[in-house]
Order: C-alpha cells, then structure tokens, then sequence
C-alpha cells in the first residue's frame, strides 16, 4: 500500500454514466489485477474506493459508474486535477489458477479488473475468452479494447438490444474454459456460482470505512473463515464462499 | 522528559497520541506504512470473553465531516487475542500498548481484563462501557453510575495494571458517571466513545447500516469531545484520555487545554492512515505557533 499524489491525464465519458479516469503518479505499489485504490475526494469524509482496470509504467487506469454525489464529482474534474489516493490494496487475482483457456465474466462496473487480468493472461500465452454482460445497448463499454488484446469476446444484454440476449451465464453455457474469474454485482456472482463447470475466483464489493483492513466494517464470513473484503479480499476463491441467504 | 511526553496513569508516553480501539487493529497492517514506536502507545482492537464476528453488513455509513460504523466489536476473543494478536504486536511494537475490553456481563469483563492484565505488553486496561453496537450489553452499564461502578469495581479486584474506563457521550450526566467511576476506584477515564447516529438511502427508504444505528465519529464531534472532557476533567481527580474528532496537532491542544492528560486519534486513522504519525510531526511547530514549552503543562489549561 502507498498514498501519494496522483494528477488526472484523462477523464471521459464511456457511457451516460459510466467514466473512464487516468491518473498518472507512482504506480509501483499497484502488483495484482483485480487491486483496487481509493480515492480521496474533497469535502467527502470517507475516500472512494474502485478497482483497478489498467496500469502501466506511470498511469493507473480506473472506470466508475456515477452512483452517487463523489463519483459525480469525480466525473467533473478537469484534467490536471491532483487527487490524493492509496494504491495498492486488495489481494487481486491469482493468475497461476487460470489453466489453459480461462474463461472472464464481468457484469456492468464489474468489467473494469478484467481487463488488465486479461491482458496478463494473454501475455502468458492463454487463451482467454471474455463474456461482457450489460442491461443494454447503451450501457456497453470495451467491448473492442478486449477484442484488442486478443481475447474472444462475447457480449450479453438482458433486453437483447446487442449480442446474446440474458445473462453473462446464458453464454457461459456455450463455451469451453478450464477455469473462471469473475467481477460484477452480487445476484449475477452467485450465478456464475451455480452455473460453472469448474473453479473460479470471484472479486466482491462492499461499504469500506478505510479499505486497508483497520477498521473491520467490510468484514464477510467465508468457509475459511471471517475475511476483510478489502484486505483478504476482495478476490475469493468458489470454494471458500459461503453464501449467506 | 521531552515537550511531547506525558504521564498517563504513572506510565510516561514519548507523547500523548494514542490511535483509538477499532480504528487501528493490533497495530501491524499500520507497521507496515511507518514505525508505530513514534506513537505514545495504542488501543488496540476491542476485546471480548468469547470470539465476536460482529453486526451485518454494511456496517459503514458515510457522513458530513464523519462516518458512522457499527461494526459491533468484530474480534477473535481474548485467547486468541492473547496467543496469536500480542506475539505479532511484539515484532512491531516495543512499548506498552493499550488493552481495550468490552462485555455484556460483569463476570465477562472481569475475566477478560484478568487475561488481559497478566500480558507483559499490556501497559493499561480501557475498559468500554459504551460500545453502542452491540445488544443487551456494552453501552447499558455506561449508561448508569452505578453500573459503571460495577464494572470498575470488578476489574479493579482482578487486575494491578491501571484501569481506564472509556465512557460514552450517548448520557444526560457525563459527570455523574465519571465520578461513580472514579470512586469505584477507577485509575482514569476515557472519552468520548461515538455518538449513536443513523443515516437513511433515499433511494431505498431504508436506514444505510443494516443494524439501522451505529457510533457517529469523525471531525464532525470534536466540539462534544471537547465538552465532555472539560466537564470531566473538571469533575474528577484522575486522568482523563481525551478523543472524538481529533484529527490535527491544533485539536491535541484543544482537547489538552480542555483537561486531557492524553488524546486518541480515531476516525482520523481510516481516512488517512499516517494521520497520527502526522499529528505528532505536527505538534511542535503548532506548539512554537501557541507558545507552548511542554505539552504537559497545558493539561487543563483552560479554566
């Protein structure tokens, strides 16, 4: 973990309401795919806490959905803006899992860690396909950056406007892979859950208070025990989840 | 002595600033970021008879200039405390650290303080009676004089390291509470705990936190903080441990003029987690700014 100054290099719309944030800075602290970093934001007490879809030499490369009074701030800050944010946390993906033809699903705001996930797994020579999963048409983002990695990509929407019509499982179904991530709201990880062949990790959202593991307020229970989703998280393995409804 | 230290219960801090309990674990996620020896000592996580998973999720609120939480005391009981969380504290930390326990029973307190009080690195017992997530327990006896006499009294006869009673603002007498504690033998007090506070989703109608309310923290309560202090410290003849809302070297003094012996830092920690190594780097250029030699001799400046 490193808390520095970060300055925004870019900030634009993907959607109506989803953004595409680059911040440049020292990103040395940044290790995993599927880490995330959080933000402090002026006059906000608690900082934002999102995943880490990019990173490179200098910049770290985030996408935010505006849900809220602090991501819309976020989405009208001006290039040239510092930020004041640590890096850095999380456990992030474990790619050593992944087998030959791993297979990513991402719904929404979950697609972000997948890309650079992808992109790692790619560089290790697999052979990776990627299920996308919106409401709509509209809502799409990436769907040609991962193509551009060299991934087979398959788009779903629930209402059909665009790809196969349902859920990220819907094309699940169809295809082979020897192991599987996923990032993407609570409903559709318990999906993937019941409807994968094989193993898998899944990355887990939840209200933080600081996002390193001091103050316990995102605790989950697992079956190997309590677990912090920011810091032995947010990434589980299917086996150790216990769903608890 | 140097310009920072104080004396707390006959123990000398390099310093008054203590990280409060809940806000920085057992201390070694923060020994990873800076040395935690520059600290006068920490509280550590609240510990509890048996082990604690705590409240639903979310437990988090966030506020204006604060936060809400209700993590409910989430710890691994005081075993496990003792035989997994000290030995890992022990690498990181050489000083006296601060054991905070909570209970729902007289009998439980008791028992954890007695474990508690055998630990060599153990320097001082906070004792929380007012823990406001949790049911049917913790915030009830430091809510009454007389329950938190009970309280004190029974670790008092189990234990010989100085006991600190951490009280909550969520009263009508603070005073009255303080003293009963004090006459039941109590060697400081500690305040203020969070304020009870709910925050409700507009968009779902329903309260944030799944436990509905939670402690109320944050910048946001520093002027009841100093308040309280104030009234307690000028009611009683032990030491108080002053915090709620600290977050700069400018509020130490405030809270030390307002009679704090010495100040936890908590909700400070979350949002910035060298928060209190930046407030000790702080302090003696605020105090060259106020005039002042030795923070110990503004403990209760303010008449």
């Amino acid at each position: 973990m490193k808390q520095s100054i970060y300055k925004i290099i870019e900030n634009i719309p993907l959607t109506d309401t989803v953004f595409k944030m680059v911040l440049e800075g020292d990103v040395s602290d940044i290790k995993n795919s599927g880490e995330f970093i959080n933000i402090q934001l002026e006059g906000k007490f608690l900082r934002r806490p999102i995943s880490v879809c990019d990173v490179d030499a200098t910049t770290v490369t985030i996408i935010y959905k505006v849900v809220g009074a602090g991501t819309e701030q976020m989405s009208e800050m001006p290039i040239g803006t510092e930020l004041d944010v640590l890096v850095g946390l999380g456990n992030g993906y474990d790619l050593s899992l992944a087998g030959d033809a791993p297979l990513l699903l991402g719904g929404g705001v979950g697609v972000p860690p997948l890309y650079n996930l992808a992109k790692r797994l790619i560089e290790m020579g697999k052979k990776v396909t990627v299920v996308l999963g919106f409401n709509t048409k509209d809502e799409i983002f990436y769907e040609q950056e991962f193509k551009n990695l060299g991934a087979e990509v398959f788009v779903t929407t629930a209402d059909g406007t665009y790809g196969i019509k349902g859920f990220v499982t819907d094309a699940m179904k169809d295809i082979d892979y020897s192991y599987f991530y996923t990032c993407g709201p609570e409903p559709m990880l318990k999906a993937v859950y019941k409807a994968s062949a094989t193993s898998g990790q899944m990355s887990f959202e939840e209200r933080m208070g600081c996002g390193f593991g001091a103050c316990m307020g995102c605790s989950c229970k697992t079956l190997t025990g309590y677990k912090r989703i920011c810091k032995e998280g947010p990434v589980m393995k299917k086996e150790e989840i216990l769903w608890e409804d | 002595m140097g310009r920072l230290s104080v004396n707390l219960c006959g123990i000398e801090l390099d310093n008054p600033i203590i990280p409060a309990s809940g806000t920085f674990g057992f201390g070694y996620e923060f020994a990873e970021l800076y040395d935690i020896n520059l600290l006068g000592t920490f509280s550590f996580k609240g510990t509890t008879k048996e082990p604690r998973f705590g409240n639903p999720t979310p437990r988090i609120a966030e506020c204006k200039n604060g936060m809400i939480n209700a993590v409910g005391l989430q710890n691994p009981g005081v075993e496990k405390v003792i035989s997994e969380e000290l030995p890992k504290l022990k690498k990181c930390f050489n000083k006296k650290v601060m054991a905070n326990v909570s209970g729902f029973a007289i009998e439980d307190y008791a028992y954890t303080c007695e474990m508690l009080d055998k630990q060599e690195q153990v320097g001082w017992l906070e004792v929380n009676v007012s823990c406001p997530n949790v049911h049917g327990g913790g915030m009830s006896f430091g809510t009454s004089p007389e329950a938190a006499a009970e309280v004190t009294k029974a670790v008092k006869k189990v234990t010989t390291k100085p006991v600190i009673i951490k009280l909550s603002p969520n009263v009508t007498d603070i005073v009255s509470i303080a003293k009963a504690c004090e006459d039941a033998g109590a060697d400081g007090i500690s305040l203020i705990n969070t304020l009870l506070g709910m925050r409700i989703d507009l968009r779902t109608k329903k309260p944030v936190i799944a436990n509905k309310m939670g402690g109320f923290s944050g910048d946001a309560i520093f002027p009841v903080a100093v308040r309280m202090v104030y009234q307690v410290a000028n009611a009683v003849n032990i030491p108080v441990v002053g915090m709620g809302g600290v977050s700069t070297a400018e509020d130490v003094i405030e809270i030390m003029l307002a009679g704090a012996t010495a100040v936890e830092v908590g909700a400070a920690n979350l949002i910035n987690p060298y928060a209190c190594r930046d407030i000790i780097n702080d302090l003696p250029k605020a105090m060259d700014k106020y005039k002042i030699n030795s923070l110990s001799e503004i403990i209760g400046g303010c008449k």
